[in-house]
């Protein structure tokens, strides 16, 4: 049994958002980090390692630089990593990132008993889309935000995190799933795993090395194969500055109720 | 571009959500310009009589699609019968909400099709004819607009980020049943229970008022005062994260970058700070209310309306002239 977890390095935007004056993101002033609900999706498949001794997997699409995030994942407990770069798979959107990501996928291959796991979303491009767009790509069942995984023989019950609840969901394997916060506490990287992490197996795929499988294709790959393509980046026009009222008293509540009914808000 | 505009309308235990009515209108503006029709996607099961509210809001046709097999969302059902729609009647736009069900069966419907999603869209515009879309990205903190190299051009749109027209009553529409072909051994998820939180409170992504507590508040019981406050506007309960954490509420509460992003008409936040994670939840909300007693706050730098004050004086008072208004309508 193998667990295939998609980890994704991403800007860590929990401090200041640095912008270039064109209003583009400036990458390089900021740090990076593993996206956070990759996190969580890596520790749920190294739980089910220490119940089943399945072999855990991860893969990141991104520049070579990311293989110092995969060698500390890797630190964690995680037996092999991929990194899969290349020049002809930059600009893609969430619709090439996914043809992509499933070529590599079948690379490292899905047999009957595995399961492939994704954050439900990155941090950065925000869409919460590649995950259902890989299980297509692969012909899995998927389920999305997923709070609780327990694995019975080839069936995983899944609680899934709806707006106002949840739904509990059976699925049996191979299938997707797209993991978020609340399914668990990441550990930290052991001191025998730093030591390991560096003799443990990592591989490179690039253009050459997925070429042949028929989702690789100049028309569905990189910039040129996206459906999207962002035309500008902006940053949000500020609201005019507040209004701060005088005082906290009945006066001021008086005068903030009728002006919020003045504008139907209440 | 293809000239009509569709919705796929998100619907929850015979009830149509808010976003599908916001994405109606907006659709309808659309397919105005492009001279189109709106088509909307009903799919559940004992849905139909729903049907004719989506024509109020500005649907010329309306594809019913009521079979047992619908009645919870399922991935593969649904993603089954929106795929044939589209394929059949190819729509230049498609439009989904951006929900837990919306986006999991908008990404595996796109890839299905082939074609191009913008995620969480807070606006959108033609530009020669041609859908632009404009999304936030990191937590809000820029903006962008996504441009679409082939029909159908399809976005998940943000729940109170459009705005909602009027419905009308008068408006004709076409009601079509679509015939659902029954592959349940094609269905690959089975549905064993779905929870639905307690009745009677108003979720946050639906809420056209939410009313939030902080840390501020200082102890949990400071919620019972949020509630009173919320019970009388009609608005959602909200959470900071230092709130959450400490134990005073629970974490669906929350808003912010990992917890919900909402965007009501009227967001009151109570005794909160102002951190940039939890701007990134709730400042794209119409108007913002704030009441903290640090005049320093940086909640008032997002704030249309600011009270500099101690919440447990101001919010009792502010119930007070909230009744008087109500009474005076
Ligand atoms: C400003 C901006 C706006 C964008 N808007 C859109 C848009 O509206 N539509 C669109 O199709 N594309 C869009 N993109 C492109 C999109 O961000 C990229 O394709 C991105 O690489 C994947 O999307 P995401 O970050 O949204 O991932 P998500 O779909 O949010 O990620 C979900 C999960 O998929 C996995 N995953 C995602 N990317 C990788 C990766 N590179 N390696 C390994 N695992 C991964 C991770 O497990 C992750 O948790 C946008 C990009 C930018 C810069
Ligand atoms: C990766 C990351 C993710 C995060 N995600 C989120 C998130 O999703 N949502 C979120 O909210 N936070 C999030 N945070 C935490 C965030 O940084 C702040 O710590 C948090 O929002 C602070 O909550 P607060 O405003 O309630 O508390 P504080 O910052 O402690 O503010 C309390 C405020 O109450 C005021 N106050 C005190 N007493 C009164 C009174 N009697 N009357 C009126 N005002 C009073 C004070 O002046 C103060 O401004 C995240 C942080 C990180 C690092």
């Amino acid at each position: 049994m193998k667990i295939i977890v998609c980890v994704k390095q991403v800007p860590d935007t929990s401090g200041k958002v640095a912008v270039n004056p064109d209003g583009t993101l400036n990458r390089a002033s900021m740090a990076t980090i593993t996206n956070p609900d990759d996190l969580n999706a890596v520790e749920a498949a190294l739980t089910l390692k220490e119940q089943t001794g399945a072999e855990v997997v991860v893969v990141s699409m991104g520049p070579p630089p990311a293989e110092g995030m995969l060698r500390e994942i890797q630190a964690r407990g995680v037996d092999r990593a991929v990194l899969v770069s290349g020049r002809e798979f930059g600009g893609s959107d969430t619709y090439a990132t996914s043809q992509i990501l499933a070529a590599a996928i079948n690379k490292i291959g899905v047999e009957k008993e595995d399961i492939v796991m994704c954050g439900r979303q990155a941090i950065d491009g925000d869409t919460a889309q590649v995950g259902p767009q890989i299980a297509e790509k692969l012909g899995l069942p998927q389920v999305s935000y997923a709070a609780d995984i327990q694995k019975d023989g080839d069936t995983l019950t899944i609680k899934r995190m709806l707006e106002d609840g949840y739904m509990t969901i059976k699925v049996k394997t191979p299938c997707l799933v797209t993991c978020i916060k609340e399914l668990n506490q990441p550990r930290y990287m052991s001191v025998d795993g730093i030591f390991e992490c560096y003799s443990k197996p990592y591989e490179v795929f690039d253009y050459n090395t997925l070429k042949d499988d028929p989702l690789i294709d100049p028309t569905t790959i990189g910039l040129k194969g996206s459906p999207t393509n962002i035309f500008k980046s902006f940053t949000p026009p500020q609201k005019g500055v507040g209004m701060m009222l005088e005082g906290a008293d009945r006066a001021t509540c008086d005068k903030l109720a009728g002006m919020l009914a003045a504008k139907h808000l209440i | 571009m293809k000239n009509n505009v569709w919705v796929c309308l998100e619907q929850n235990d015979g009830k149509i959500a808010g976003v599908s009515f916001e994405m109606l209108s907006e659709a309808r503006k659309l397919a105005d310009q492009l001279s189109g029709k709106v088509g909307a996607v009903l799919m559940g099961a004992g849905v139909k009589e729903l049907a004719k509210e989506a024509v109020a809001y500005g649907a010329d046709e309306v594809y019913v699609c009521d079979d047992e097999q619908l009645k919870n969302y399922r991935t593969d059902a649904y993603t089954r019968v929106l795929e044939d729609l589209v394929k059949g009647k190819e729509p230049g736009i498609l439009l989904l909400p951006a929900t837990t069900n919306g986006r999991d069966l908008a990404g595996r419907l796109a890839s299905r099709l082939e074609a191009g999603l913008a995620a969480d869209c807070v606006a959108l515009r033609l530009e020669d004819g041609q859908l632009v879309a404009t999304r936030p990205i990191f937590g809000g903190n820029l903006m962008a607009d996504v441009v679409f190299k082939k029909d159908p051009a399809m976005c998940t749109i943000r729940p109170n980020s459009l705005n909602k027209a009027d419905p009308d009553a008068t408006r004709g529409g076409e009601i079509v049943d679509v015939a659902v072909v029954s592959e349940e051994d094609k269905i690959r998820t089975q549905v064993k229970e779905i929870l639905a939180k307690a009745a009677g409170e108003i979720s946050l992504t639906d809420a056209q008022i939410i009313v939030s507590g902080g840390r501020g508040l200082g102890d949990a019981s400071g919620f019972d005062l949020i509630r009173e406050f919320a019970k009388e506007l009609g608005a959602a309960v909200g959470a900071s994260r230092a709130a959450v954490d400490a134990g005073w509420i629970p974490y669906e509460h929350q808003v912010g970058q990992t917890g919900k992003t909402v965007g009501p008409k009227l967001y009151i936040a109570c005794g909160i700070s102002g951190a940039l994670q939890h701007l990134a939840g709730m400042k794209t909300s119409d108007v913002i209310v704030a009441i903290n007693k640090d005049e320093e706050a940086p909640i008032f730098g997002v704030a249309n309306y600011g009270i500099v004050g101690d919440l447990y004086k101001v919010i009792p008072i502010m119930i007070e002239e909230y009744k008087k208004v109500v009474a005076s309508r």
